[in-house]
């Protein structure tokens, strides 16, 4: 179901995914798969994590130097792909990603993602709301 | 005659009603680039409507006209900077002339354990090309001490510098903390122990008299961009006995006498030794025209507007706890900066939504972070063209900007 979301309550959920990201922090074990991913523009300097299993993203988290934006959508993006299939997953980013480009959109599946959707009025930060995204896609890329 | 700064304005097309964000641009970047005013666009654009020919090939009339140009172009940066019109080598910018230093002179001549002397706030221009002449060379390098101010000392020097130190490489100020080196004194503490002083004047140039002769500089390298001149052009100066010792950069048409099968070349004398290729034509007529902008201003001029600009800006923002500033001694034009508990990229996209041009990041100087103790800060730097009124703006803004997400949620 698509959330209804005000402008303030997308400020504050960025808000406490930025000062308090659960998914920020080193993998558990080392079966997690990693894409490090640094922006030219932007001072964000990340490693993603995630763990697949049976088909299925099991776990996800991330860790590393990042600006508001790039922590808030990065833990956003974590807690939305854990438990969801590969395709499931894959078809998640990409409907983030025609979001944040201003293209139409599934805005069903997107959950407190949808916080990012006025990132076009800042586009020298798009790389930062897409740089975790960015990462998972390369990780699931190849996985069917 | 009182400094003008609203009819300077009145020749940058860039400064006329231009806006960002919805808000009239305040533009305070200006240690990435400046803003070019309408009489070199003109000249630049001469190029393509009038003169169109390449140089040194003086058969017909219009490739004569070019050479008298790029050779007029010498002579005023000559005079601009005090050296020889035969000591002016074009490049496209500071990077390259940095990396022809390296390349074409200290991969020449450096030796195993012989020492490069670097400071910790070099930009990426002046650190990289070492790093790879040292992997080449076994030279080393050593990083030669800030002070809590952020200059380099001649006591830090002296400490600092040994017997096989051959070259020293340092920015008149650096891009970070904007401080004003005391190039000369440093020069004379490298030639005592027989090193060579290459310059960085990337800063300097554009904001302050510069003297290669009198400060004895060996290698002095600077970009026309940076000083309301064209992208992609920039000038390596070297003494003639070092342009003659140094190998080119880069070879081929143009920089030779003559050249045989087996492998020997006659190269031409410098300048034209290191400027294989066709010349970026336009941007040294700009450039040309750019440095008669600024003479027509007046470098100490512009040096004592950007000081009476930033000593505006830090005393406005003193009293505010939540302003940290890296470098309040700045006397350059430059003011480092963060606020408290905010990323400095946020900031900056804040400062975006307010028509505010600042830069964020490390600066291209990252081996700065352990002293600054932070990963990226704010920095607005200004230039001949700013304003009390953009400073107010600005002031404004970091004051009372409100909430950093206002960038995306107030329009």
């Amino acid at each position: 179901m698509p959330i209804f979301l005000t402008n303030d309550m997308m400020r504050q959920i960025i808000m406490d995914h930025y000062a308090n990201p659960l998914n920020k922090h080193q993998p558990t074990s080392d079966k997690f798969e990693k894409v490090h991913m640094h922006s030219d523009n932007c001072i964000d300097d990340l490693d993603i994590f995630l763990l697949v299993e049976n088909g299925v993203v099991t776990d996800a988290c991330f860790d590393g130097v990042a600006c508001t934006i790039s922590t808030a959508s990065t833990d956003i993006m974590c807690d939305l792909l854990k438990g969801k299939t590969i395709e499931e997953a894959k078809y998640i980013i990409t409907q983030y990603h025609h979001m944040i480009h201003e293209e139409s959109f599934d805005d069903t599946v997107l959950e407190e993602a949808l916080v990012f959707i006025n990132t076009s009025k800042q586009a020298a930060r798009v790389r930062c709301a897409t740089i975790g995204w960015s990462a998972a896609e390369q990780i699931l890329k190849e996985k069917k | 005659m009182s400094y003008d700064v609203l009819k300077i304005r009145q020749q940058f097309p860039m400064l006329k009603n231009k806006l960002m964000q919805g808000k009239p641009l305040v533009y305070l970047d200006n240690c990435s680039t400046t803003f070019k005013p309408q009489c070199v666009i003109d000249a630049i654009d001469s190029y393509y409507q009038d003169l169109t020919a390449n140089s040194h090939r003086g058969d017909y009339d219009l490739l004569y006209h070019m050479d008298c140009l790029v050779a007029e172009t010498r002579q005023t940066i000559a005079r601009f900077v005090n050296c020889e019109a035969d000591e002016v080598v074009f490049t496209s910018g500071t990077t390259m002339s940095l990396n022809q230093i390296a390349f074409g002179y200290g991969f020449k001549y450096l030796k195993k354990n012989d020492e490069i002397l670097l400071s910790e706030e070099e930009h990426a221009s002046n650190v990289l090309p070492w790093f790879k002449v040292c992997e080449l060379t076994g030279a080393i390098i050593k990083y030669i001490p800030l002070t809590k101010d952020g200059l380099i000392t001649a006591d830090n020097l002296t400490k600092t510098i040994s017997p096989n130190t051959k070259i020293v490489s340092l920015a008149h100020v650096g891009n970070v903390l904007g401080n004003i080196n005391d190039i000369q004194t440093l020069t004379n503490i490298a030639h005592a122990y027989g090193a060579i002083m290459s310059v960085d004047g990337a800063q300097s140039v554009p904001h302050l008299k510069t003297n290669f002769k009198e400060w004895n500089l060996d290698f002095l390298s600077f970009s026309a961009h940076k000083m309301c001149g064209p992208t992609g052009i920039g000038c390596l100066i070297g003494k003639k006995d070092l342009l003659n010792k140094m190998d080119p950069l880069i070879s081929g048409g143009g920089n030779n006498v003559d050249f045989f099968k087996n492998g020997t070349v006659e190269f031409l004398e410098p300048p034209a030794k290191f400027e294989a290729g066709t010349l970026n034509l336009s941007g040294i007529i700009g450039f040309k025209k750019a440095v008669e902008f600024i003479e027509s201003i007046g470098v100490e001029n512009i040096h004592e507007h950007d000081k009476m600009l930033i000593n505006y800006a830090i005393t406005k923002l003193e009293n505010h706890q939540d302003i940290i500033m890296y470098n309040k001694s700045s006397q350059n034009g430059i003011l480092t900066f963060n606020r408290k508990g905010v990323f400095a990229q946020d900031e900056a996209t804040l400062l975006n939504s307010k028509g505010i041009a600042v830069r964020s990041g490390q600066h291209c100087a990252k081996i700065l972070d352990d002293y600054l103790g932070c990963q990226a800060t704010v920095r607005m730097s200004t230039y001949l063209y700013t304003t009390k009124e953009d400073i107010d703006i600005f002031v404004d803004a970091l004051i009372n900007g409100g909430d950093i997400l206002d960038a995306y949620f107030s329009h």
